[in-house]
């Protein structure tokens, strides 16, 4: 097995702090991500893991700090051009679109690289004059190709709102690589999962990071799996930064520790 | 036993993506379109066409726009009858004040003056959703009804309010008689349709229904909320305005602003709750159930009513109407509120599998 | 000046009308979270059931008191709307509990077309006077001020005192009751206060029957000016805007909303209409609820509308 090889610092998350109204969700929080590893950011419930995801992305705006993405810093996320950017993101609550098929779904991470305006897609033919036809035709053979990685071929003209809530978040992360990210920023993908469920998602997010290089960035509860797969940890509580480095490193730092069981007094 | 797709099997990616995928639904289709283009002309009577046939090729091209606005992107709307009326004296201007515009092309500037009145008044989608939303296009509602009313240029000052149009022709042929009149709004219908149904199963309907579903993770995705919501407004309104302008010149031939009241907003609207939200075959079924019903209350009520021995006037129909609308909105909405067209695909299933009951 | 302030009152006595037909949309939405397109249709139906009765009881009862049978009369049709609250939420509301907004406004819709076709077969289609004895005389104030003084209506000023009543009757009853705040519990969240024992349905029944009163009175007030008419559904039409002016959620926005409303389109009919060939109060709520939707969505007294990701 080879050593994967990790490279520069591309995501960079610098004094980061979030309030709505008088709460504040997010203190101070400073951590890299470097190319092609799997970092994770593991804390208690409620301790921004979700709200430091969304600001990433833009779906929050942070009133301190700033993010830079490969050198280039910027105040606020718009979330067209973070994806513009190449982040691609899951939801922890599953925000698939509920009125479609598994195959519209992942289809509609196609969107940023379809060129084809209205007017084309509207006098579409199978003769493809105007270019419609075929583009959509292979943008559907890409997306069969991660139908077929995740192993729901059987699924895929399926309403989403009627599969089982394993494989919605198997079609959640489907619908991420079809805009083929170069970070990849997992909600609690494995949440709600059975054990076989579990490995079969950490197969696919090894895969995603081995095969295609993808730089992971995950939240997640799971302890065993975060100690397993990730190369390095952000820990977070109550919003601030409480340890940073290799599982090992973090799983003896005394801070994480309290924040997890409680410090007795 | 009928409806089998054994042995369809598809080998491209465009042969599964294609709007009939089952061999029986495509020729069934083929058999639809020439019994409309050929049949119906050839056996239909005067006032089956007149009353029924086009009234209903033209509202079920206005329910398809609606369709796509309220049931594709999920923005509701209560400003269609303005639409119509923008498209419909859109149309009437280009007409009468170009010389020698023909029709098609007056039409298609009817759409696009609707266009950008949906445009305009798209824009409040981009701030508001839900029952705010509805309240700003009943602003589109009144407004179109008061400029149509008080605006004198755009009925060339006519005294009364009212315009007509006569003589009407398409590539030379004269549209005189009602079946002329037919088979040029299905003609049209056919074309929209399709060009419809083509844009709801490629990338732009995507972009609409996620909008629709979860606008959040839309942009997450890249897709861009504004482009997406007023690009369906755009394509609504003009499919609508050009349903209005073929309203008024081939069904009212002459109309004044009341033709195009809220009250036409709503029944659009019902048409496409009855037929089926985000369904081009559901805005059919909404509107052949919206233009029948009138007509068929007013055969059976009468009669009815002679039976029992009471005697049940024109007004009491039209009551009897609008409770019967009421009572059937709601009861679609409790019992099924993805419409007729969900009873159409639940029948289709059961058919697939015939005689066995699962 | 004389005539400036003529406008300005006879707006300020329209709004008020408006005021009422809203205060009813505002008491729906504020208990249930649902936003009844059907006020309207209720106003009609509750002025028709009142104009009726106040005929009918008469010949059947054979009591001939103008005011016993008025009396009466509102007691019959405060009942039937009590009637049609429970079949409200028996029939419809029940079955709906947790749909999106847009699928109960369609049904509110649907209920409005029922209720005006119900509504005119068992009353009739005419236009039917109401007489509650309000008086018709107008009022010159301001004589010796003004040449030739303001004129008033004294049956507006009545109007406005009633509606000035049911907003401080209505405030105190959110505010100072169990039920008040039970009604507050529901529109907030239907599931919470399922779960802590709040009776969904009877809030429910209660709210609409206390919001088919209110359209009672407008309906009287309203078919006291102009006779009951089938056109005063397009009223409620015209109210929509006044509880986006005033907020949703808000029993004195309705009201200020309403005035404001009411000013302005007098006002501007008046002085802006003579430039644009009139008609302006075909749109002028319109346009103004709309100029507030892309400004301040939540009126100038609701509560901010918080969109959660």
């Amino acid at each position: 097995m080879s050593q994967k090889k990790i490279g520069d610092v591309v995501l960079n998350v610098q004094d980061i702090s979030l309030r709505f109204g008088g709460v504040t969700a997010l203190t101070n929080i400073s951590f890299d991500v470097r190319e092609h590893e799997v970092r994770a950011i593991i804390g208690p419930n409620g301790a921004g893991k979700s709200s430091m995801l969304n600001c990433i992305n833009g779906v929050y705006q942070p009133q301190e700090g700033s993010i830079s993405f490969r050198g280039q810093t910027f105040k606020h996320m718009n979330s067209r051009q973070v994806a513009e950017m190449g982040i691609a993101r899951t939801f922890q609550n599953l925000a698939l679109f509920k009125g479609m098929s598994v195959v519209d779904n992942i289809m509609t991470g196609r969107n940023l690289r379809i060129k084809s305006n209205l007017l084309m897609q509207a006098i579409r033919n199978p003769f493809s004059i105007g270019g419609a036809q075929k583009e959509e035709e292979a943008h559907r053979e890409f997306v069969e190709h991660i139908i077929d990685f995740l192993e729901i071929q059987a699924h895929r003209k399926a309403p989403v709102g009627q599969l089982p809530y394993g494989l919605q978040k198997r079609i959640d992360l489907g619908r991420a690589l079809a805009m083929e990210p170069q970070v990849l920023l997992l909600d609690e993908p494995m949440a709600g999962m059975n054990l076989e469920e579990k490995q079969d998602m950490s197969r696919f997010i090894l895969d995603v990071n081995d095969e295609f290089g993808t730089t992971i960035v995950l939240i997640e509860h799971d302890m065993g799996v975060v100690m397993d797969i990730s190369d390095r940890v952000v820990v977070l509580d109550y919003g601030k930064k409480i340890g940073d480095g290799t599982p090992d490193a973090v799983r003896s730092n005394e801070d994480v520790i309290s924040a997890y069981l409680g410090t007795s007094h | 036993m009928l409806y089998r797709e054994n042995g369809q099997l598809k080998t491209t990616y465009g042969a599964d993506q294609q709007i009939f995928p089952i061999a029986q639904d495509r020729w069934l289709i083929w058999a639809l379109i020439a019994f409309a283009f050929i049949a119906v002309p050839l056996l239909a009577d005067e006032y089956l066409l007149r009353a029924i046939l086009i009234p209903f090729l033209i509202m079920s091209l206005a329910a398809l726009g609606v369709n796509i606005l309220v049931g594709y992107c999920g923005q509701i709307s209560l400003g269609s009858g303005a639409f119509m009326a923008v498209g419909a004296y859109g149309a009437y201007n280009m007409l009468v004040r170009i010389p020698g515009m023909p029709l098609i092309p007056a039409l298609i500037l009817g759409g696009l003056c609707a266009l950008a009145f949906g445009i305009l008044f798209g824009l409040p989608s981009l701030r508001v959703r839900g029952l705010y939303l509805a309240v700003a296009t009943l602003a589109a509602q009144f407004f179109a009804d008061w400029i149509f009313l008080r605006i004198k240029w755009f009925t060339l000052d006519s005294p009364s309010g009212s315009v007509s149009v006569s003589n009407l022709q398409v590539f030379g042929l004269p549209l005189q008689s009602a079946a002329d009149k037919y088979l040029f709004c299905l003609g049209m219908l056919a074309v929209v349709a399709l060009l419809a149904k083509n844009l709801v199963r490629s990338a732009i309907g995507r972009e609409w229904m996620a909008i629709r579903d979860m606008d959040v993770a839309a942009a997450v995705i890249g897709i861009r909320p504004m482009y997406a919501k007023l690009s369906a407004f755009a394509v609504s309104s003009f499919i609508i305005g050009m349903a209005g302008a073929l309203w008024a010149f081939v069904h009212l031939s002459a109309w004044e602003p009341a033709a195009f009241s809220v009250d036409l907003s709503f029944r659009l609207l019902f048409m496409v709750i009855i037929g089926g939200l985000g369904s081009i075959v559901g805005s059919f079924f909404g509107a052949a159930f919206i233009v029948v019903l009138p007509i068929f209350l007013n055969q059976i009520l009468p009669a009815a009513g002679a039976i029992v021995g009471v005697n049940i006037s024109t007004a009491a129909v039209s009551h009897a109407e609008f409770m019967v609308f009421g009572a059937l909105i709601v009861w679609f909405l409790i019992v099924e509120p993805h419409g007729l067209s969900r009873l159409w695909s639940i029948g289709k299933q059961k058919l697939r599998i015939w005689p066995f009951p699962h | 000046m004389a005539f400036f302030l003529e406008a300005l009152f006879g707006g300020l006595m329209a709004g008020m009308l408006y005021s009422l037909v809203a205060l009813g949309f505002v008491l729906i939405f504020k208990a249930s979270g649902v936003f009844n397109f059907a006020q309207g249709a209720m106003v009609l139906f509750a002025a028709l059931a009142m104009a009726r009765f106040s005929e009918w009881i008469p010949i059947w009862t054979g009591i001939h008191s103008r005011f016993l049978a008025n009396v009466m009369a509102f007691v019959l049709a405060a009942a039937l709307m009590g009637i049609v609250a429970w079949l409200v939420e028996r029939l419809v509301l029940r079955h709906l509990v947790n749909q999106e907004a847009v699928t109960l406004l369609m049904a509110t819709l649907g209920i409005s077309y029922f209720l005006d076709g119900l509504g005119q077969t068992i009353f009739g289609s005419n236009i039917y006077p109401i007489n509650v004895g309000m008086p018709k005389d107008p009022l010159m104030l301001f004589e010796r001020t003004f040449d030739g003084g303001v004129l008033l209506n004294l049956e507006d000023i009545y109007a406005g005192s009633v509606a000035a009543l049911m907003v401080a009757a209505l405030s105190l009853f959110f505010q100072k009751t169990a039920t008040g705040r039970a009604l507050r519990a529901v529109a907030d969240d239907h599931q919470a206060a399922q779960s802590i024992g709040i009776p969904l349905n009877r809030i429910w029944v209660i709210v609409w029957f206390v919001a088919g009163i209110t359209a009672l009175v407008a309906g009287i007030i309203w078919g006291s000016k102009l006779g009951v008419q089938f056109s005063l559904t397009t009223v409620a039409l015209r109210a929509l805007p006044v509880v986006i002016l005033g907020g949703l959620t808000s029993v004195p926005g309705a009201i200020i909303g309403g005035l404001i409303i009411g000013v302005g389109e007098k006002l501007s009919e008046v002085f802006l209409g003579p430039f644009v060939g009139g008609g302006i109060e075909i749109w002028f709520a319109y346009v103004l609820a709309l100029v507030f939707l892309l400004l301040r969505p939540q009126g100038l007294f609701g509560e901010k509308i918080i969109d959660r990701v």
